[in-house]
């Protein structure tokens, strides 16, 4: 460190949803991740802190809070990239899921959600049965492909508008995973899946703001994929399946 | 909490304001329109006065802003309609440069050929 300081100025959330930002001192380092900052406070300055995290190396989706007002996965983001020119840092839980204390949140509603979109694998085949060839280059697997890297951290569906402004919106996520799904061609649910995410709830609730793209950690766009059910349900509807 | 409008500073959302607040500006400015071209009916005498009431260089200015409102919202608007019923690609990723870039033309055709 040269001419940033060497502290950290870190406010923190503290308590459910009528709490408040406390504000902790924390030593700068070099190479020193967000979750690397919240780890040193509960280890050395307040036990009580409470905070997810699991993998430390972005596979498990867990450890995702608003860091100065933008929802980012702690464990790979870098204090340098993030941190205020005064050396401040403000931690949060997630926006749009109810806070349970500190920075965690329940996760209930944004799971749930993933269950009503029917993102769920609906199976054709039995042990006995062949393995199904799929082409590497067909449409279908390079759309499931791009989206099928999603660790459910939760960080598109907090920056989404949407979700705050109509709770029942399903969700860049979940919906992610359905249209990944429907491009799926092992899956055997597609009707009651264009069913399920047609309704007021689902992909058509999208202004394309495209928040959830902007800021998914895997570089997934849910904007593309809400795009293609947009276009599925509409056909679906043209055809009368819906 | 603090800081969170700092997770909307990015083009597409900025671009959504725009489409919003030019969506309602229009919708205010549609009955002005109506009432106007009703004017028309009641004769030329009319319609020639209104017409230089529009002369004046407040009210051309004004104008301006509409057509550049309009030229905004209808370029933001196909944008988002080929980002939802064409297939993604990455060149769509310019499509809001092209917006912009068309509504600022559209802009200053009018600046020379009507004001
Ligand atoms: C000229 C051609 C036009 C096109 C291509 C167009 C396109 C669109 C599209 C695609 C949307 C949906 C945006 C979203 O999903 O959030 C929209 C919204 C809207 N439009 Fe237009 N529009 C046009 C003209 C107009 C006019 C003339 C008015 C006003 C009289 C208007 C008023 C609005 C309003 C109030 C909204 C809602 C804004 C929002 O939800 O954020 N539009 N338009
Ligand atoms: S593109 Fe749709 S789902 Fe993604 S943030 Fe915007 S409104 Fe939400
Ligand atoms: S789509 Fe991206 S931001 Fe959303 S839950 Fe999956 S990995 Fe996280
Ligand atoms: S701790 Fe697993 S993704 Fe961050």
């Amino acid at each position: 460190m040269t001419s940033t300081s060497d502290k950290l100025t870190v406010r923190v959330w503290r308590g459910a949803a009528d709490g408040e930002f406390r504000a902790y001192d924390v030593p700068r380092l070099p190479s020193q991740t967000v979750l690397d900052v919240v780890t040193h406070i509960q280890r050395a300055i307040d036990p009580n802190l409470s905070y997810r995290f699991a993998c430390r190396v972005g596979m498990c989706g867990s450890c995702a809070m608003s860091v100065n007002g933008v929802a980012r996965w702690t464990c790979r983001t870098h204090v340098d990239k993030v941190v205020d020119g005064n050396g401040e840092l403000e931690l949060g839980p997630l926006r749009n899921l109810p806070v349970i204390k500190d920075l965690v949140c329940d996760m209930r509603s944004f799971f749930d959600k993933w269950a009503s979109a029917r993102g769920y694998f609906h199976p054709t085949r039995n042990r006995t049965d062949d393995l199904e060839r799929i082409s590497p280059t067909s449409r279908a697997r390079k759309r499931a492909d791009a989206g099928v890297e999603c660790i459910g951290c939760g960080v598109c569906y907090s920056s989404c508008d949407v979700v705050s402004w109509r709770p029942d919106y399903l969700g860049p996520a979940a919906l992610n995973r359905a249209w990944t799904l429907i491009n799926d061609v092992r899956d055997g649910g597609r009707a009651e899946r264009i069913a399920a995410v047609a309704g007021d709830s689902g992909c058509h609730a999208c202004h394309t703001h495209i928040s959830c793209t902007e800021r998914c950690p895997k570089g997934i766009s849910p904007t593309a994929s809400i795009a293609g059910l947009k276009r599925a349900t509409a056909l679906a509807a043209l055809k009368g399946e819906l | 909490m603090n800081k969170a409008w700092r997770s909307r500073n990015h083009p597409a959302y900025w671009a959504f304001i725009v489409h919003r607040l030019s969506g309602l500006l229009l919708v205010l400015f549609l009955p002005f329109h109506f009432w106007a071209l009703g004017r028309a009916l009641h004769g030329a005498a009319a319609m020639d006065g209104f017409l230089r009431w529009t002369d004046q260089p407040l009210v051309k200015f004004a104008e301006l802003g509409l057509v550049v409102l309009l030229g905004a919202h209808f370029t933001g608007g196909v944008r988002l309609l080929m980002l939802e019923f064409l297939d993604w690609r990455e060149w769509q990723k310019a499509l809001l440069a092209v917006a912009t870039v068309v509504t600022v033309a559209i802009g200053i055709v009018f600046l020379v050929h009507v004001a």
